[in-house]
């Protein structure tokens, strides 16, 4: 199924199409990595809403990134179970390792480093969310590990953020 | 009491396909409800086994039903809060996950007791796993007949979507993840109107969280009796509680509502870690009040929780060892509330920063010696005066963080530094 196609699914499940743009901003980012200006165009043609509507979701709801992010988002939890357990210090940790600050991205588009609020899944603080996987139980070794191993996935990949056309 | 009900399923291998659930006695409950029961007579049941909301407010969940006008002339629609963002709280997660179809269950039931043919499952986006279990055993429940139309036979057809959150704590509030469902952006409504009468789409709805869905089942098929013969009679039930933090077994535990918080941290989750005393627990996720050790006798339940000016929240227990420093964790919840603030009220978004500008120069040992006045006059310009509870729930947990650990606090102003490093 093509991102059309996707989205007209998504819009068939709710009684008005404006509910589908959530949805749809979320189809769309999978498939251009962000969501730059002509992307939020086309979601608002294709669902035929307002493109204001579509503007303003994309900026209220933190996990829609209007700017690329690296291949790989590390996104720690520092929230306070995770505090509790340690997250500081695995910022730090990061921050030394990548040579990039909090919100930063690598110069070779591999990784953007983000703190999150609490990711639900405290009995294993600390906590990082990388694409769809949750890592947990984390400690300066693991993270090593951890990164190590999405550098080999990233090579052999393009390493340019997958921004849009 | 030891017997797991609401996790039985959860470390049973594939437990989150039809197959195990069927196994296990799955939508036994669902046949017996609408072979045996009119909606009406479902509703006295879950009124009669006292029932109470898994949200965090604890509001009786077959009075919630009942509002719900039995003539109506537009849909009705069931929405499940699944957005889970209260920091300290992952249990829906882990029951979307490992058993969806216990969740499947508790809708179709609940949503034959309204009289609703759609329902929303509103899942924080965040939980990829989640989402991708609960689309796989929509899909299974429809092959097998537990979902769609003339379901088992009976009158009785029914949907269920999933909704994808995007990152706003605010959306779990219940009239805010109706705008963000109709695709506003988040931000709570004025009630009354209250959403059984008018919500989603101006169409009587009902909002109930996960682990309140999944007690339905069970009341079905064991009874009110039974429901109500588990913990205080006015609070009872089992109950599903998230530990986590500094503690020997961090996890999810089903116990009775009403145990003491003291049996839960000490016995069942290991007691501090080596070496360290726990100085303090939060009982319901960071909106609920901090409790110091002295107070852990108190029972889990919503009763006894508010009787100490905690709550019961969303069970989120959060222990705290005593080689932390409470005003960090203070500002630490400001900040999460202030950056949370859906900034629609004045007192929230205006109060809070300024809350967090205080704690933050607190906490790095600039405070000046009026800034515990200056928050307590802060917190009184706050609580009562904010549209949602995440305004008021902010105030009063820094409230009750000064209440019991003022001496931090003092001691960060007067050795202008924290005494924790
Ligand atoms: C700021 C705020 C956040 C909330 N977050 C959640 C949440 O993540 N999950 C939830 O079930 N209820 C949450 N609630 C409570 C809901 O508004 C609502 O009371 C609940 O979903 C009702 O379901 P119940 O009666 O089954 O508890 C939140 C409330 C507020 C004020
Ligand atoms: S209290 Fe805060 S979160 Fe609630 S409506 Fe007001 S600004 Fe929004
Ligand atoms: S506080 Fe980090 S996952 Fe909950």
């Amino acid at each position: 199924m093509g991102m059309r196609e996707k989205i007209e699914a998504a819009a068939g499940r709710y009684p008005d199409r404006r509910s589908a743009i959530m949805p749809a901003l979320l189809i769309a980012q999978k498939e251009h990595g962000h969501l730059p200006g002509p992307v939020l165009e086309e979601v608002a043609d294709v669902l035929g809403v307002e493109r204001i509507w579509v503007y303003e979701l994309a900026t209220f709801y933190t996990l829609f990134h209007t700017e690329p992010v690296g291949m790989f988002h590390l996104q720690l939890c520092d929230n306070v179970s995770c505090m509790l357990r340690g997250a500081e210090a695995l910022l730090a940790h990061m921050e030394a390792v990548l040579g990039i600050g909090k919100g930063g991205t690598t110069s070779d588009g591999l990784f953007t480093l983000s703190t999150v609020e609490c990711l639900g899944a405290c009995e294993m603080a600390p906590v990082m969310q990388v694409g769809d996987d949750y890592h947990g139980d984390l400690d300066v070794a693991r993270i090593d590990t951890l990164l190590d191993h999405l550098r080999r996935a990233g090579s052999g990949v393009p390493l340019a953020p997958r921004a849009g056309a | 009491m030891s017997e797991r009900v609401l996790l039985r399923n959860v470390d049973v291998p594939d437990g989150h396909l039809i197959s195990a659930y069927e196994a296990g006695g799955g939508y036994r409950a669902l046949a017996k409800a609408l072979r045996e029961h009119t909606p009406d007579e479902i509703i006295e049941l879950v009124k009669n086994s006292n029932l109470r909301g898994r949200g965090g407010a604890g509001f009786p969940t077959g009075m919630k039903w009942s509002f719900v006008p039995k003539q109506a002339n537009k849909p009705k629609y069931l929405c499940c809060n699944a957005d889970e963002g209260e920091p300290g709280t992952f249990k829906d997660r882990i029951i979307m996950e490992r058993d969806p179809h216990q969740l499947i269950e508790g809708m179709a039931i609940s949503a034959y007791a309204i009289g609703a043919e759609t329902a929303y499952v509103y899942v924080r986006g965040e939980y990829v796993l989640a989402i991708r279990r609960l689309e796989q055993a929509i899909a299974e429940a429809h092959a097998k007949g537990y979902l769609g139309t003339r379901i088992l036979g009976a009158d009785f057809n029914f949907t269920v979507h999933v909704h994808c959150g995007a990152g706003a704590y605010i959306c779990g509030e219940e009239t805010a993840m109706l705008d963000s469902l109709e695709g506003k952006r988040a931000q709570p409504r004025l009630k009354p109107p209250f959403p059984a009468v008018a919500g989603l789409y101006a169409s009587p709805t009902v909002i109930n969280n996960v682990e309140t869905l999944v007690c339905v089942p069970h009341i079905v098929s064991r009874g009110a009796d039974w429901f109500r013969g588990i913990g205080p009679d006015k609070s009872p039930g089992p109950k599903l509680y998230c530990v986590s933090g500094q503690v020997r077994r961090p996890g999810l535990y089903e116990l009775p509502m009403g145990i003491p918080l003291r049996e839960l941290v000490d016995e069942h989750a290991g007691g501090a870690l080596q070496g360290r005393k726990v100085k303090a627990v939060i009982p319901g996720g960071v909106s609920a009040s901090v409790i110091p050790e002295s107070g852990l006798d108190v029972r889990m339940d919503f009763d006894s929780l508010a009787a100490v000016g905690s709550m019961l929240g969303s069970a989120g227990v959060i222990v705290i060892d005593d080689t932390t420093c409470m005003v960090k964790v203070a500002t630490r919840i400001v900040e999460f509330f202030h950056h949370e603030s859906c900034g629609k009220c004045t007192p929230c978004r205006e109060g809070l920063n300024w809350v967090f500008k205080v704690l933050r120069r607190i906490e790095a040992g600039q405070g000046a010696p009026d800034d515990i006045e200056q928050l307590q006059g802060l917190c009184k310009g706050i609580f009562g005066n904010t549209f949602c509870a995440l305004g008021d729930g902010a105030a009063m947990g820094l409230r009750a963080a000064l209440a019991h650990f003022e001496h931090e606090f003092t001691a960060h102003i007067e050795e202008h530094r924290c005494p924790f490093h």
